[in-house]
């Protein structure tokens, strides 16, 4: 992991000092509240519903088990005892005293954590691939670049008024697990045949009221120019992306205006200013980044029978095909908290869960963990040989749920429970969803399926690239759910088309059961349902539901 | 005359921003539009020292060669959410090589002050502040991750 010296310390002690006089000064009415917007949002405070929201970086979803543990403690003095993991890897809090707000960035600072630029029209947190440093299928490890990008997006004094908020995302595996290709800026890795790494930069991707696939405007940018090539793209959407509307703020928005041809234009005529100056990145940097992600102290281990483990129990066979994922060291699994037991709020973890999970991060890896895009947590060194006690764990804890990666794993943002943009609850959605699916082999019959939840249009639950996406909606002052399929992420992400005319709350697991119910009947041998979807389209699916 | 805040002290001002764009002024120490400026650049610059406000839809490239001859810029904040002129302070600076004062009006803020030094600017027209508190907040933080204006070498060439 990242460890900070003397100068991360010391900025992020500042910041501390900066918000708490920011705070008093707003408490004492000397800042308006139209002033103290933008700077309590980049400190990552909402105010929200039913109380301010905090929202906490978990800068590329790495975690230490004593930064854990510090999570914990805080959502219990500060808090109701729980946090809520989002789908950008950042942990929520849902109960903070706007007082207090100060006094818990100065616990988090003490164990090299923070809440900048979570929220706001700025470059927000950078997130990852959440196996990086640990899939089978990396290309190269995205963490040391993301750590490169967290600190010259960390207070950048030029694109702190951005037009609106400015997401990056960076992904090292074959595989995206990030969604690029729906981020303001996607970086995937890429090697050259002879071996040297690239990224292939996708811009104005994005979600909410009008999705949008990215385009790839450098298909090969060399690593020393990353800082340069991303502060060009940057200085190009502050001056010219639209500031009248902030529904056309977003920079997929002014892409799409100019054409990608004339953005990269653009983008490149302000890169010749700033190419091969100071932003420059050196070997020795790239190293040093490099050098806080090294590989830990595996032991040398041949790998396990998986098949003959299985044999122990239906409930741990399930559990180690869904749960865990293949590792590039022999004798390792990747294991996935699941984050979705019915009845909770996907994402939502206890205190004692937190306290729980640092203490097998320790047992059962190297101290450290990961948060991920789909609101789970993720073990990334477990050794073969220590699946089945760590099982028996999970299971106790009630973190063992053995349906990721199936329709129940899906994602939900906290919708008109707890946020004040929400059209429509997502929460009790999820959860009849989860009642109805709850037979596991049939979950497992469908293969895999991303079902993404929102509340409302802004999408904080991706639902248009959900293979089946949800959108909540309000007519006439009713909540009302408007069904989309086809959606997907990944390299070829598309976006859902929807279904037709919506429907009531009551109705979504009958209609749920309705298209699943045509897929099992279309689909060919072994075809997920998006390429059965792909196959066929929208309108035999149509006719079921709505027959 | 008021009072503001210039090269990290509290001073006084004698300089006037002219927003008129169709008449001109009767005397020099003005900082104008720019439309009025292109379109009377001659009869500016008799009246003396004469500077000119970008608003903040107009990008310095608008003002050219002219950058030369101004002893100040001003960049004009419609809103303090208006960040398009940060960008502009560091193009000022970086790309035209521009020497003279660069100053921020409108509406901007206190807890800006940092960023905007950051970016070039050395002159704060901030409106409706105690000036002597405000200076605080361009000390914010004594070191920092990225280039810019005031700190050309990014922290990991100098770690």
């Amino acid at each position: 992991m990242y460890v900070y010296d003397d100068y991360d310390r010391a900025i992020i002690n500042q910041r501390v000092n900066q918000f708490r006089d920011q705070t008093q000064r707003y408490l004492d009415g000397k800042i308006t509240d139209e002033q103290f917007l933008p700077l309590r949002l980049q400190n990552g405070l909402y105010v929200q519903r039913l109380a301010p929201m905090m929202r906490i970086a978990i800068p590329y979803g790495t975690l230490s088990s004593r930064q854990l543990r510090k999570l914990a403690q805080i959502s219990r003095d500060y808090d109701k005892g729980y946090g809520h993991i989002s789908t950008r890897q950042n942990i929520q809090l849902n109960w903070p005293k706007l007082e207090e707000v100060p006094d818990i960035l100065a616990e988090l600072a003490t164990v090299e954590m923070h809440a900048v630029q979570t929220s706001g029209n700025c470059i927000r947190n950078v997130t990852a691939d959440q196996f990086s440093g640990v899939a089978a299928d990396e290309v190269e490890d995205a963490r040391p670049y993301c750590e490169i990008i967290r600190q010259w997006s960390t207070f950048h004094p030029e694109f702190a008024f951005l037009p609106r908020k400015f997401k990056i995302a960076v992904c090292g595996s074959k595989a995206d697990r990030a969604a690029v290709m729906v981020h303001d800026i996607g970086l995937q890795i890429v090697k050259t045949a002879a071996g040297e790494t690239r990224f292939k930069v996708i811009v104005g991707g994005g979600l909410g009221r009008t999705p949008v696939i990215g385009s790839v405007i450098h298909e090969a940018l060399e690593p020393q120019h990353l800082l340069s090539y991303l502060e060009a793209i940057l200085r190009v959407y502050n001056q010219l992306g639209r500031r009248d509307n902030k529904f056309k703020a977003r920079i997929k928005i002014l892409v799409k205006a100019l054409g990608p041809e004339a953005f990269k234009e653009k983008v490149e005529a302000e890169w010749a200013y700033l190419r091969d100056g100071q932003l420059t990145l050196t070997d020795a940097e790239i190293d040093r980044a490099k050098g806080f992600f090294t590989r830990p102290d595996y032991a040398a281990l041949d790998d396990q029978d998986l098949q003959a483990m299985a044999l122990e129990s239906a409930e741990f066979a399930r559990w180690l095909k869904q749960n865990t994922h293949a590792h590039q060291q022999p004798g390792y699994r990747i294991v996935t908290l699941s984050l979705k037991p019915i009845g909770i709020a996907p994402g939502d973890i206890t205190a004692e869960q937190m306290e729980s999970v640092a203490d097998l991060a320790d047992q059962f890896g190297f101290g450290e963990l990961r948060t991920t895009h789909q609101q789970n947590l993720v073990l990334p060194d477990v050794k073969q040989t220590d699946l089945l006690t760590l099982w028996r764990t999970l299971t106790d804890l009630d973190l063992a749920s053995p349906t990721v990666g199936t329709m129940n794993d899906m994602i939900c943002c906290p919708g008109g429970d707890f946020c004040s943009l929400a059209n429509a609850k997502s929460i009790p959605v999820a959860e009849a969803i989860q009642r109805r699916f709850d037979d596991l082999d049939y979950l497992y019959d469908l293969g895999p399926i991303d079902l993404n939840i929102s509340g409302c249009m802004n999408a904080c639950g991706h639902h248009h690239i959900g293979n089946i996406g949800i959108l909540g909606v309000d007519k006439k002052g009713q909540e009302f759910y408007q069904i989309s399929l086809g959606g997907s992420q990944g390299l070829d992400a598309s976006i859902g088309k929807i279904l037709g005319p919506s429907f009531a709350q009551e109705e979504i697991p009958d209609v749920i059961e309705k298209i699943l119910g045509a897929y099992v009947d279309l689909r060919q041998p072994e075809e997920d349902f998006v390429d059965t979807f792909t196959r066929v389209g929208l309108d035999p699916f149509k006719e079921r539901v709505y027959a | 005359m008021p009072n503001i805040i210039k090269n990290n002290g509290v001073v006084q001002d004698d300089w006037q921003v002219w927003r008129d764009t169709e008449s001109l002024p009767d005397q020099g120490k003005v900082i104008v539009p720019l439309a009025l400026w292109q379109a009377e650049k001659a009869e500016l610059q008799a009246l003396g020292d004469v500077g000119v406000f970008l608003a903040s839809d107009e990008s310095p490239k608008l003002l050219g060669d002219d950058i030369a001859l101004l002893p100040l810029i001003a960049v004009d904040f419609p809103k303090f959410a208006d960040g398009r002129g940060f960008s502009y302070g560091r193009e000022l600076r970086e790309q035209h090589g521009f020497k003279g004062e660069l100053r921020a009006i409108g509406d901007f803020m206190r807890d800006q002050l940092f960023f905007l030094k950051r970016c070039g600017f050395d002159a704060f027209a901030l409106e409706n502040t105690e000036l002597e508190d405000a200076i605080a907040s361009l000390a914010d933080f004594d070191e920092v991750y990225q280039a810019s204006i005031d700190q050309p070498t990014p922290l990991f060439r100098r770690r």
